[in-house]
This record gives structure tokens, C-alpha cells and sequence, in this order.
């Protein structure tokens, strides 16, 4: 047999063959998704989670349909005659209205289009950040590591709200800012974790067999190590998602977000709190969606974590076996 | 086996190869206060299409001077000519090219394939990062490649976790084979495996030997392997070379105390020569590479050593009668038929570590 | 150890001064901007600015405005200087000696509230996993981490507030209400406990759940076996020998959180109207009162890097291998 005959075993394989195909392993993917399905509070949370994107993408239709835009002040219908705000259920505003007169409900579904986008915008540029800056601190160490290492540790114990109102006071508040904001004090929290692990993954076998292959850095971090990383970094970029929809919210609530009359569900309240108490359900609304959203995210990455981390499966199924 | 004397043609030379790791310390800015002595000094040639074997303890730099010969770090000193390259001083990209035709296979089976991704990729990894094929091409070679190695080419597509150690070995083996490598660096293949195992993987090592031509550097500190695979092999002690010799004269008559203690723990497998031999017990611990013994670096433990053992450093040279290749650095040898056992009564520590030593 | 500490301290500073420096180019030095108009806020009139610019110097070259606003921060008297408040001509050092005593009032009831429930939450949870507690617990922390502190505080007042005092029964003050500790420490207590309570709430989760990852995992230790194997009581096994070598990440995190309340409690104190730092900052940026802005923004980065060094003393006094490296 020669060198060619590699190829030449090669060349008689079917190349096609369907039987061949269709023997694969189960990602890690898989296995997660197979768990999740098992695991009624997962399965909630994704539900409230797709209906708050339901609500969210369908705002201009509910606005449509009640006639009511989300900046509208009606003044005819949307206040009774003394010019208060009107209460849930009232003819043709189902969650009532402000104190004026704009529909809630439609505000609220425009103010999960602010959260949903702040939460997984916010998110997903701190992820990348923090994977990469987590990365080359991690796998290249030394100097560059003390740096990064450093900045991560501080930005992660600074108090990011003064900082945050700070920034925005001085750059004007715009929804692009805010989440810049909001990812630039997120991405440590991902670095960090990422920066350990890839501390620990360099010094496996499998990278030095990749260097010996030829590979370069960038190849060992993106392609042998990354994928080493991949369960963390779903774990904590789900609940980083909640961490900026609160931070969006808490922003907005202080005059510093979403500038109205934009309707966000931090600046509702922030209107409410101008009103006060009586109208309760200028509170009780914006309140339970936001709470409703930041829960079910929260539960979700738990459920992933437990998910992603089999040992807790095998406690579970120990102790179903001991009571049964 | 090819006849290693025959064939002078030097494939991989290794000149004075030093690798030391330093240590630091420092509040604020690092400066080194010592260094580990891995590597100290080490010269070798392996010709084309022989085995050399490579032995000593745990912690002699062995695996360090593979990753040496591989270039896995810079050296600190030396020189190394793979193929009539010079590689001693390539930078990691400069070193690309020249890793086509040198390969390495890893002790761990476990730890030296990514658990995250697939076979099918691990094993074409070489053959994308070099860009020799891709797509459907690069699947049909990692699918031969399986073939080569005793792999069922139908798990392309699963994860190395759905494997046993032997069979992960085996994609280690098709890995480093896809390039078509003049050399493959094996450091301790089998330590990790099953017994059982162990001769199977071997045994595909020769066969592949056989019909790609390959060269192997093959490190191990089980004394029955190393002898079944080598042609010739090297002891090392404390980050160097003591003796190097034809595998059979190395077995049969070897010339440093250090080999000899070696070779007398080893396990015999027949009973009655396990009961007639001579057994070497050395004494006191294996000495720091941080503060390597001066001389002679097996002085403290040499049931032989002189005053000059601690003075002057010995070469490698050959003694009078010895038959070409066997060099031996020490200054006062093992003839054939010395009673070494009977020199010093001092039995303090025995080499069992050695022997007990965990594949990890 | 020593040398541990001094690290630290240098990276303190190190820290402190980029913050410092931050802090002058985003609001002294970045292009396009005149930073005397700025500092004016809104009654300017050009014989302020004059002065404005002659006080700090804004004609200078920068390099020399940036070595004489170092200069000024330099804690000795007479020469530290925070500028003055350009609504009311207060000194800011003034206006932040006032607001400091209701941030460190907030800081040390709200911290032992949120010490003493987080731990015990924690404790309870990892004493029995899986358990009925465990899973109370797990509620607890995700209802914590899910609730913004506005919402927690809003509802708090709602409730406890609003509902009772229409209904006749005022046990709780109305926002806005404060006493010093001097002059009547009952009445102090009763107008902080709504904000205790709630940056109480709001903390204590992520002390529950580092606590009871950190039991979790330091009970399945070697050494938590051998004194178990030694007859220890399980109480002693926990809280002795378990407990303490949990408490290095609990440390950390109270040193961040401690500073933080220290530097301004922003939400709390804005809903319930503690005229801290944390709602100083909040109105002095509505009213563009840049001199105050800044002020706290460095004091609050102060107590932020102290914070960090002291906590690093404690760890190096809780985990003797920090001692070594």
C-alpha cells in the first residue's frame, strides 16, 4: 500500500450513501434542547417569552385595530368628562388610559418592541465583546491578560447606573447610546467566565495537538476553543438579556432612556409616578410585563444552566430512584 | 524493518537543543529568579525510516523534547534540521510549511481531541489548515484516512466522547497521518491505553511504518514497548541524553548505571530469569531541574560515582569494543557481566516509583 | 502578603487616577465642547464664564489644565477643591458632607438586612438541595434578580404606604421624610426601614445564591468529609468549617455593593426622596449642575476603589493562599 492508497480507499467509499448520513452524534445542542423539552418551567417561560414577541411585533396591528397610536393623546375618548384617565375595561381601551388619555395597552406592546430590542441587542454585543476580549486575555495571558483582566474586574464593581446616567447626560439620551451603555457594562460579566475558562482550555492537550497541526492562534481560539466555551456563554448571555431589559427599564424610569413621548415600559412608570397612586393601573401594567419578561428570561437561563450541566440531571434522577 | 545501520541518511537532527522555563516572581514587574532545566543539552539524529526510542522516568524532559522537536515553543538554545531545513529559529508561521511533514501523536486520547467537535473534522483538521482539500474531497481523504487506521469511516460524523481510549488513539493516529508526514513524534501513544489495547495500537504503528515509510520518535517509559518498536533507542535523565545504542545492544549490554538500574526494575516476564536477576536499587530521590547536580547529573544516585562524577561533566562517547552507534556519557561504565547490584550496599530509595509510575 | 496588599493599593490607584482622568476629558477636554459654558448651567451670563475661565484656567493649554484639576483633587485643605454648585454657590464638598450621612445611613441598615437574610437564605438552601427550602430559595433569588429595584421600591410604597395610610393606618412615613441619627435614632430607623427594606430585597438574592453555590461546593470538599468522619456536629461542620472558606466570594461581592450604596443609592433614594447622593446626582443633572455631577462621580469612584482594596485585605485575612501568590 502506498500513499495513494488513501485515496484510493477513498475513491471506493459510496460517497452518498444515506445510511452514512444518517449516523450522527447528538450535539451538545441537541442534548440541551432534547432536556429543555422535559422541563415544564422552560417550557413556560419560552411560551411567555414568544408572546411577548408576538405582542411586541404586532403592536402596529393592535394600534390598528383599537385606532389608537402609541403617542396618540385622545383627548375626546381616552379621558371621562371631569378629564381623568379612564380605568381598564373602559370602551375601547382594554388597559385603560394614561393621564393623557393614551391607550396603555398599545403602549405597552410598543414598550416590549423598546425591551425586547435594548435586551437582545444590548446582549448580543456584550456577548461578542466578552467572547472575544475574554478570549485573547485567556489564551494569550501575560500582559495583554493583566490588562484586559483588570478593566473586566473594574468595570464589573463599578456602580454602572451612575455611571450609565453620567454618560447619557452627557451625550444626549438616544436608544443607540443606551445600549452601548448597557453592553459596555455587561460584556465583562461574559469576559470574565470566558477568561478563565480559556485559561484552563489552552492548557489542554487538544490545543497543542492544533499547534502541532500548524494551526494559528486566531484558528485555536475561534474553532478548538470556542466551541469548549459554547455552555457558559448561552447560560449567561440568556440572563445578561433580563440584566439590560432592567437597565433599559431603570433608565428610562430616571428620564435617562428612551426619551418620551416614545413609549418604554421604564418611562410609563416614570409617568405614573408623576400622577400617583390612585390610578393604580398606570403601575400595575407596565409593572407585570416587565416583571413577566425579566422572570421568564431568568427562568430560562436556569433551566439551560441545568440543562447544559448533566450532573444536576443525575442528582434528579437519584433521588426519583430513592423515592420510587 | 528497514536496517537502521544501513541507511545514513539523517532526517532529523538535533544539536545542542536547551529548553529552560523560567520562573518568575515579582510585585509589579516579573524578573526571573531561576529556571526549570527541562531540555539541558540534548543532541540526536534520527535517520529516515527508523524508530529511535525514547526513555527515561517522569519529569527527564522527554515530552518536553518532543514539543522541542516539534517547535511547539521557542528554544531557549540549539539547533534543530528537520529534512535539511533549519528549524531552530522559525517563528510559528515560519514554522507552517515544515509542519506537514512532521506529526505528533499524543499521550492522552481523552485529552488531544477537541470533545466538541466531530471526528470527521478533528481527523481533516490538517488537511483545512494547510488547505490541501475541503468540502467533499477533504471528506473522502478523512474517510480513507479512517479505513487506513481501522476506523469505521461511517462515525464520521460523531463526537469523539462515542469512542473508547484505543479508538480515539486510532483518530489521533489518522490525524497525524493525513498529511502524509516524513515524521511522526509519538509521546507515550500507550500509557494511556489498556494493555490489551496497547499492542493493537502498536501494532498499527509498525504496519503504517511499513507502508508509508514514516519515520517515528517513539517515547515511552515502558522498557518492553520501547524495545519492541525501536530500532535504536535514547535514555534520558534529567533533561539529557546518558546513552544511546541499537536497541539490541542496548538490552543486552548497557553501559550507564543509570540504564542498567532501568532495565533491572523492569518487569521480566519470564520467571526464572525474574528470579536470577541482578536487581539495581538506586538511592535517594530524583534531584531538582530547578538546581540540576553538577557533573555528572546522576552522581547523587550512582552506586559508581567518584569524586570526579561531581566535577566534570561526562560525554557522550563510545567505549573500546563497542559497536558503532553506542555512545554512553559516563566516566566509568558498566562493562558486560559487572555485578552492579553488589557495589553499594546503600538501599535507601527504590526505582519502583518508576515502575508505579500512573499512565496518566 | 504585604506585598499583595501593595499591589493592590498601586492598582487602586492606578485605577482611580484613569477614572479621574476620564472624568476630565469627557467633561473638560472633549472637542467641540466649552467647558465653562458647561459648568455655567443654566443662569449663564458672560461675566460667569469670565470667571468660570479664570477660576479653572480654560485658556491654558490642556496639558496644564490637567495637571492643576489634578492638583485640586489632591486631598489636602485648602487646596482640595470640588467647585462650586452653579445653582445655589454652595461648596460641593458642602452639598456632598450633607447628602454622605443618608448614604451611609442607607448603607449600614440596608447591608445588615441584606447580609443576615441572603446568608440564611443560602444556608438553608444548601443544607438540603432539592429540598422544599431549596426550592423557596430558588424563587426568593429569581424573583430578586428579576425585579427592578424601581418596581420593588414603587410597590413597597404602593402597599405599605399608600394602601395603609388611605386606610387609616399610617405606620409608615411618607417619601421624602428624614431624620438624622443624632437627633432621633427611632425616628431615623423608621424613615430609612422602607428603603432598607427594599435594597435589602433587591441584594439579598445575589447573597443567597453565591452562598449557597459556595456551601454547595465547599461541602463536598475532602476536608468537610474528614471533619464530619471526626464526629463534628453538623452545625459545627457547616457553619465552622463550611461557612468560612465559602465566604471569599460573599466578601467580594459585599465590598462592590457596600461601595456602591456608599456612592449613591440613585433608584432608592429617588422614589423614596433621601436627598443622598445618589438623588443629589440625579437633580443636579436635570438642573445641569455639572460642578456637582462631577463631584460625585469622583467621590462615588472613591469609596468604589477603596471598597476593592479593603475587600482584598479581608480575603487575603480569609483565604491564606491568596497570602502566598
Amino acid at each position: 500500500m502506498s500513499l495513494s492508497t488513501v485515496e484510493a480507499i477513498a475513491g471506493d467509499l459510496p460517497p452518498e450513501d444515506p445510511a452514512v448520513k444518517g449516523i450522527q452524534g447528538r450535539t451538545p445542542l441537541q442534548l440541551v434542547v432534547a432536556r429543555l423539552r422535559t422541563d415544564r418551567v422552560a417550557i413556560i417561560s419560552i411560551v411567555v417569552i414568544l408572546l411577548i414577541i408576538i405582542l411586541a411585533i404586532a403592536a402596529p396591528l393592535i394600534a390598528g385595530i383599537t385606532g389608537h397610536g402609541a403617542t396618540d393623546a385622545n383627548v375626546d375618548t381616552g379621558t371621562d368628562a371631569s378629564g381623568q384617565p379612564l380605568p381598564p375595561g373602559s370602551a375601547g381601551y382594554l388597559l385603560g388610559t394614561d393621564n393623557l388619555g393614551r391607550d396603555i395597552l398599545v403602549r405597552i406592546a410598543y414598550g416590549a418592541r423598546v425591551s425586547l430590542l435594548v435586551g437582545v441587542l444590548a446582549t448580543a454585543i456584550a456577548t461578542i465583546v466578552g467572547v472575544v476580549v475574554g478570549l485573547f486575555a485567556g489564551y494569550f495571558g501575560g500582559w495583554l491578560d493583566g490588562i484586559l483582566a483588570r478593566i473586566m474586574d473594574v468595570v464589573l464593581s463599578f456602580p454602572y447606573v451612575l455611571f450609565a446616567i453620567v454618560l447619557v447626560s452627557v451625550f444626549g439620551s438616544s436608544l443607540p447610546l443606551v445600549i452601548l451603555v448597557i453592553a459596555f457594562f455587561s460584556f465583562a460579566a461574559i469576559g470574565r467566565i470566558v477568561r478563565g475558562q480559556a485559561l484552563s482550555q489552552r492548557e489542554k492537550e487538544y490545543v497543542e495537538a492544533a499547534h502541532s497541526l500548524g494551526a494559528g492562534n486566531l484558528r485555536i481560539m475561534f474553532v478548538d476553543i470556542l466551541p469548549n466555551l459554547v455552555a457558559p456563554v448561552i447560560v449567561l448571555a440568556t440572563l445578561l438579556i433580563p440584566t439590560a431589559i432592567i437597565f433599559e427599564a431603570t433608565l428610562s424610569f430616571l428620564g435617562l432612556g428612551v426619551t418620551p413621548p416614545t413609549p418604554s415600559w421604564g418611562n410609563m412608570l416614570s409617568d405614573a409616578e408623576g400622577v400617583g397612586f390612585q390610578a393604580w393601573w398606570f403601575y400595575i401594567f407596565p409593572m407585570l410585563f416587565l416583571l413577566l419578561t425579566t422572570l421568564a428570561f431568568n427562568l430560562l437561563g436556569d433551566a439551560v444552566r441545568d440543562a447544559l450541566d448533566p450532573r444536576a440531571e443525575r442528582i434528579f434522577a437519584a433521588r426519583r430512584k430513592k423515592a420510587a | 524493518m528497514p536496517d537502521p545501520a544501513a541507511d545514513g541518511d539523517i532526517l532529523l537532527g538535533a544539536e545542542d537543543i536547551v529548553k529552560h522555563f523560567p520562573i518568575k516572581e515579582g510585585i509589579f514587574f516579573k524578573h526571573q529568579v531561576g529556571s526549570v532545566k527541562a531540555v539541558d543539552g540534548v543532541s540526536l539524529q534520527v535517520r529516515r525510516g527508523e524508530t529511535l526510542g525514547l526513555v527515561g522516568e517522569t519529569g527527564c524532559g522527554k515530552s518536553t523534547l518532543a514539543r522541542c522537536i516539534m517547535r511547539l515553543f521557542p528554544l531557549t538554545s540549539g539547533h534543530l534540521t528537520f529534512d535539511g531545513a533549519d528549524l531552530s529559529t522559525l517563528s510559528r508561521s515560519g514554522m507552517r510549511p515544515y509542519r506537514r511533514g512532521m506529526q505528533m501523536i499524543f499521550q492522552d486520547p481523552y485529552g488531544s481531541l477537541n470533545s466538541r467537535r466531530r471526528v470527521g473534522s478533528i481527523i481533516g483538521d490538517p488537511l483545512a489548515i494547510h488547505h490541501v482539500a475541503s468540502g467533499a474531497e477533504r471528506r473522502k481523504r478523512v474517510q480513507g484516512l479512517m479505513e487506513v487506521v481501522g476506523l469505521n469511516p461511517e462515525h464520521y460524523n460523531r463526537f469523539p466522547a462515542e469512542f473508547s481510549g484505543g479508538q480515539r488513539q486510532r483518530i489521533g493516529v489518522a490525524r497525524a497521518l493525513a498529511l502524509h508526514p516524513k515524521l511522526i513524534v509519538c509521546d507515550e501513544p500507550v500509557s494511556a491505553l489498556d494493555v490489551s489495547i496497547q499492542a493493537q495500537i502498536i501494532n498499527l504503528l509498525e504496519d503504517l511504518q511499513g507502508e508509508f515509510g514514516l519515520t517515528y520518535i517513539f517515547i515511552a517509559h515502558d522498557l518492553a514497548v520501547v524495545q519492541h518498536v525501536s530500532d535504536r533507542v535514547a535514555v534520558m535523565y534529567l533533561g539529557k541524553i546518558v546513552e544511546v545504542a541499537d536497541v539490541k545492544d542496548l538490552y543486552s549490554t548497557p553501559h550507564h548505571p543509570y540504564t542498567n538500574a532501568l532495565l533491572s526494575a523492569s518487569v521480566v516476564a519470564d520467571p526464572d530469569k525474574a528470579r536470577t536477576r541482578d536487581r539495581i536499587i538506586l538511592t535517594g530521590d530524583v534531584p531538582s531541574p530547578i538546581n540540576p547536580p553538577s557533573g555528572c547529573r546522576f552522581h547523587t544516585r550512582c552506586p559508581k560515582a567518584q569524586p570526579i562524577c561531581s566535577t566534570e561533566e561526562p560525554l557522550l562517547k563510545s567505549g573500546v569494543g563497542d559497536p558503532p552507534g553506542h555512545v554512553t556519557a559516563c566516566h566509568f561504565p558498566v562493562a558486560e557481566g559487572e555485578k552492579l547490584a553488589s557495589e553499594k550496599a546503600t538501599i535507601l530509595h527504590a526505582v519502583e516509583g518508576f515502575l508505579a509510575e500512573a499512565p496518566t | 502578603m504585604t506585598r499583595f496588599l501593595i499591589r493592590r493599593i498601586v492598582f487602586g490607584l492606578i485605577t482611580l487616577w484613569v477614572i479621574i482622568t476620564l472624568v476630565f476629558v469627557l467633561y473638560y477636554a472633549r472637542p467641540g465642547v466649552d467647558p465653562a459654558r458647561e459648568l455655567a448651567g443654566r443662569a449663564v451670563t458672560p461675566a460667569l464664564l469670565e470667571n468660570i475661565n479664570k477660576e479653572y484656567g480654560f485658556n491654558l493649554p490642556v496639558i496644564v489644565q490637567y495637571w492643576n484639576y489634578l492638583k485640586r483633587l489632591v486631598p489636602i485643605p485648602g487646596q482640595f477643591n470640588l467647585g462650586t454648585s452653579n445653582v445655589n454657590r454652595l461648596p460641593v464638598t458642602t452639598i456632598i458632607a450633607q447628602a454622605v450621612p443618608i448614604d451611609i445611613s442607607l448603607a449600614v441598615g440596608s447591608a445588615i438586612l441584606w447580609m443576615v437574610l441572603g446568608i440564611s437564605v443560602g444556608v438553608l438552601a444548601a443544607r438540603r438541595p432539592r429540598s422544599l427550602w431549596d426550592r423557596g430559595a430558588t424563587v426568593f433569588v429569581l424573583t430578586g434578580v428579576s425585579m427592578p429595584t424601581f418596581i420593588l421600591g414603587l410597590l413597597l410604597l404602593y402597599v405599605l404606604y399608600y394602601l395603609l395610610t388611605i386606610h387609616g393606618i399610617a405606620i409608615f412615613p411618607k417619601p421624602g421624610s428624614w431624620t438624622p441619627f443624632t437627633q432621633n435614632p427611632l425616628e431615623w430607623a423608621h424613615d430609612l426601614l422602607l428603603p432598607w427594606i427594599t435594597l435589602a430585597l433587591i441584594t439579598a438574592a445575589t447573597y443567597s445564591r453565591l452562598t449557597r453555590s459556595s456551601l454547595l461546593e465547599t461541602l463536598g470538599e475532602d476536608y468537610i468529609r474528614t471533619a464530619r468522619a471526626k464526629g463534628l456536629s453538623e452545625r459545627r461542620v457547616v457553619y465552622r468549617h463550611g461557612l468560612r472558606s465559602s465566604l471569599t466570594p460573599i466578601v467580594t461581592q459585599f465590598g462592590i455593593d457596600l461601595a456602591t450604596v456608599l456612592g449613591g443609592a440613585i433608584i432608592t433614594e429617588s422614589i423614596f426622596g433621601l436627598p443622598g447622593l445618589g438623588l443629589t446626582v440625579v437633580q443636579a443633572i436635570e438642573v445641569e449642575n455639572l460642578p456637582v455631577v462631577i463631584g460625585i462621580v469622583l467621590v462615588a469612584s472613591f469609596f468604589v476603589v477603596a471598597a476593592n482594596i479593603v475587600v482584598d485585605a479581608l480575603y487575603a485575612v480569609l483565604d491564606p493562599r491568596v497570602r502566598v501568590s
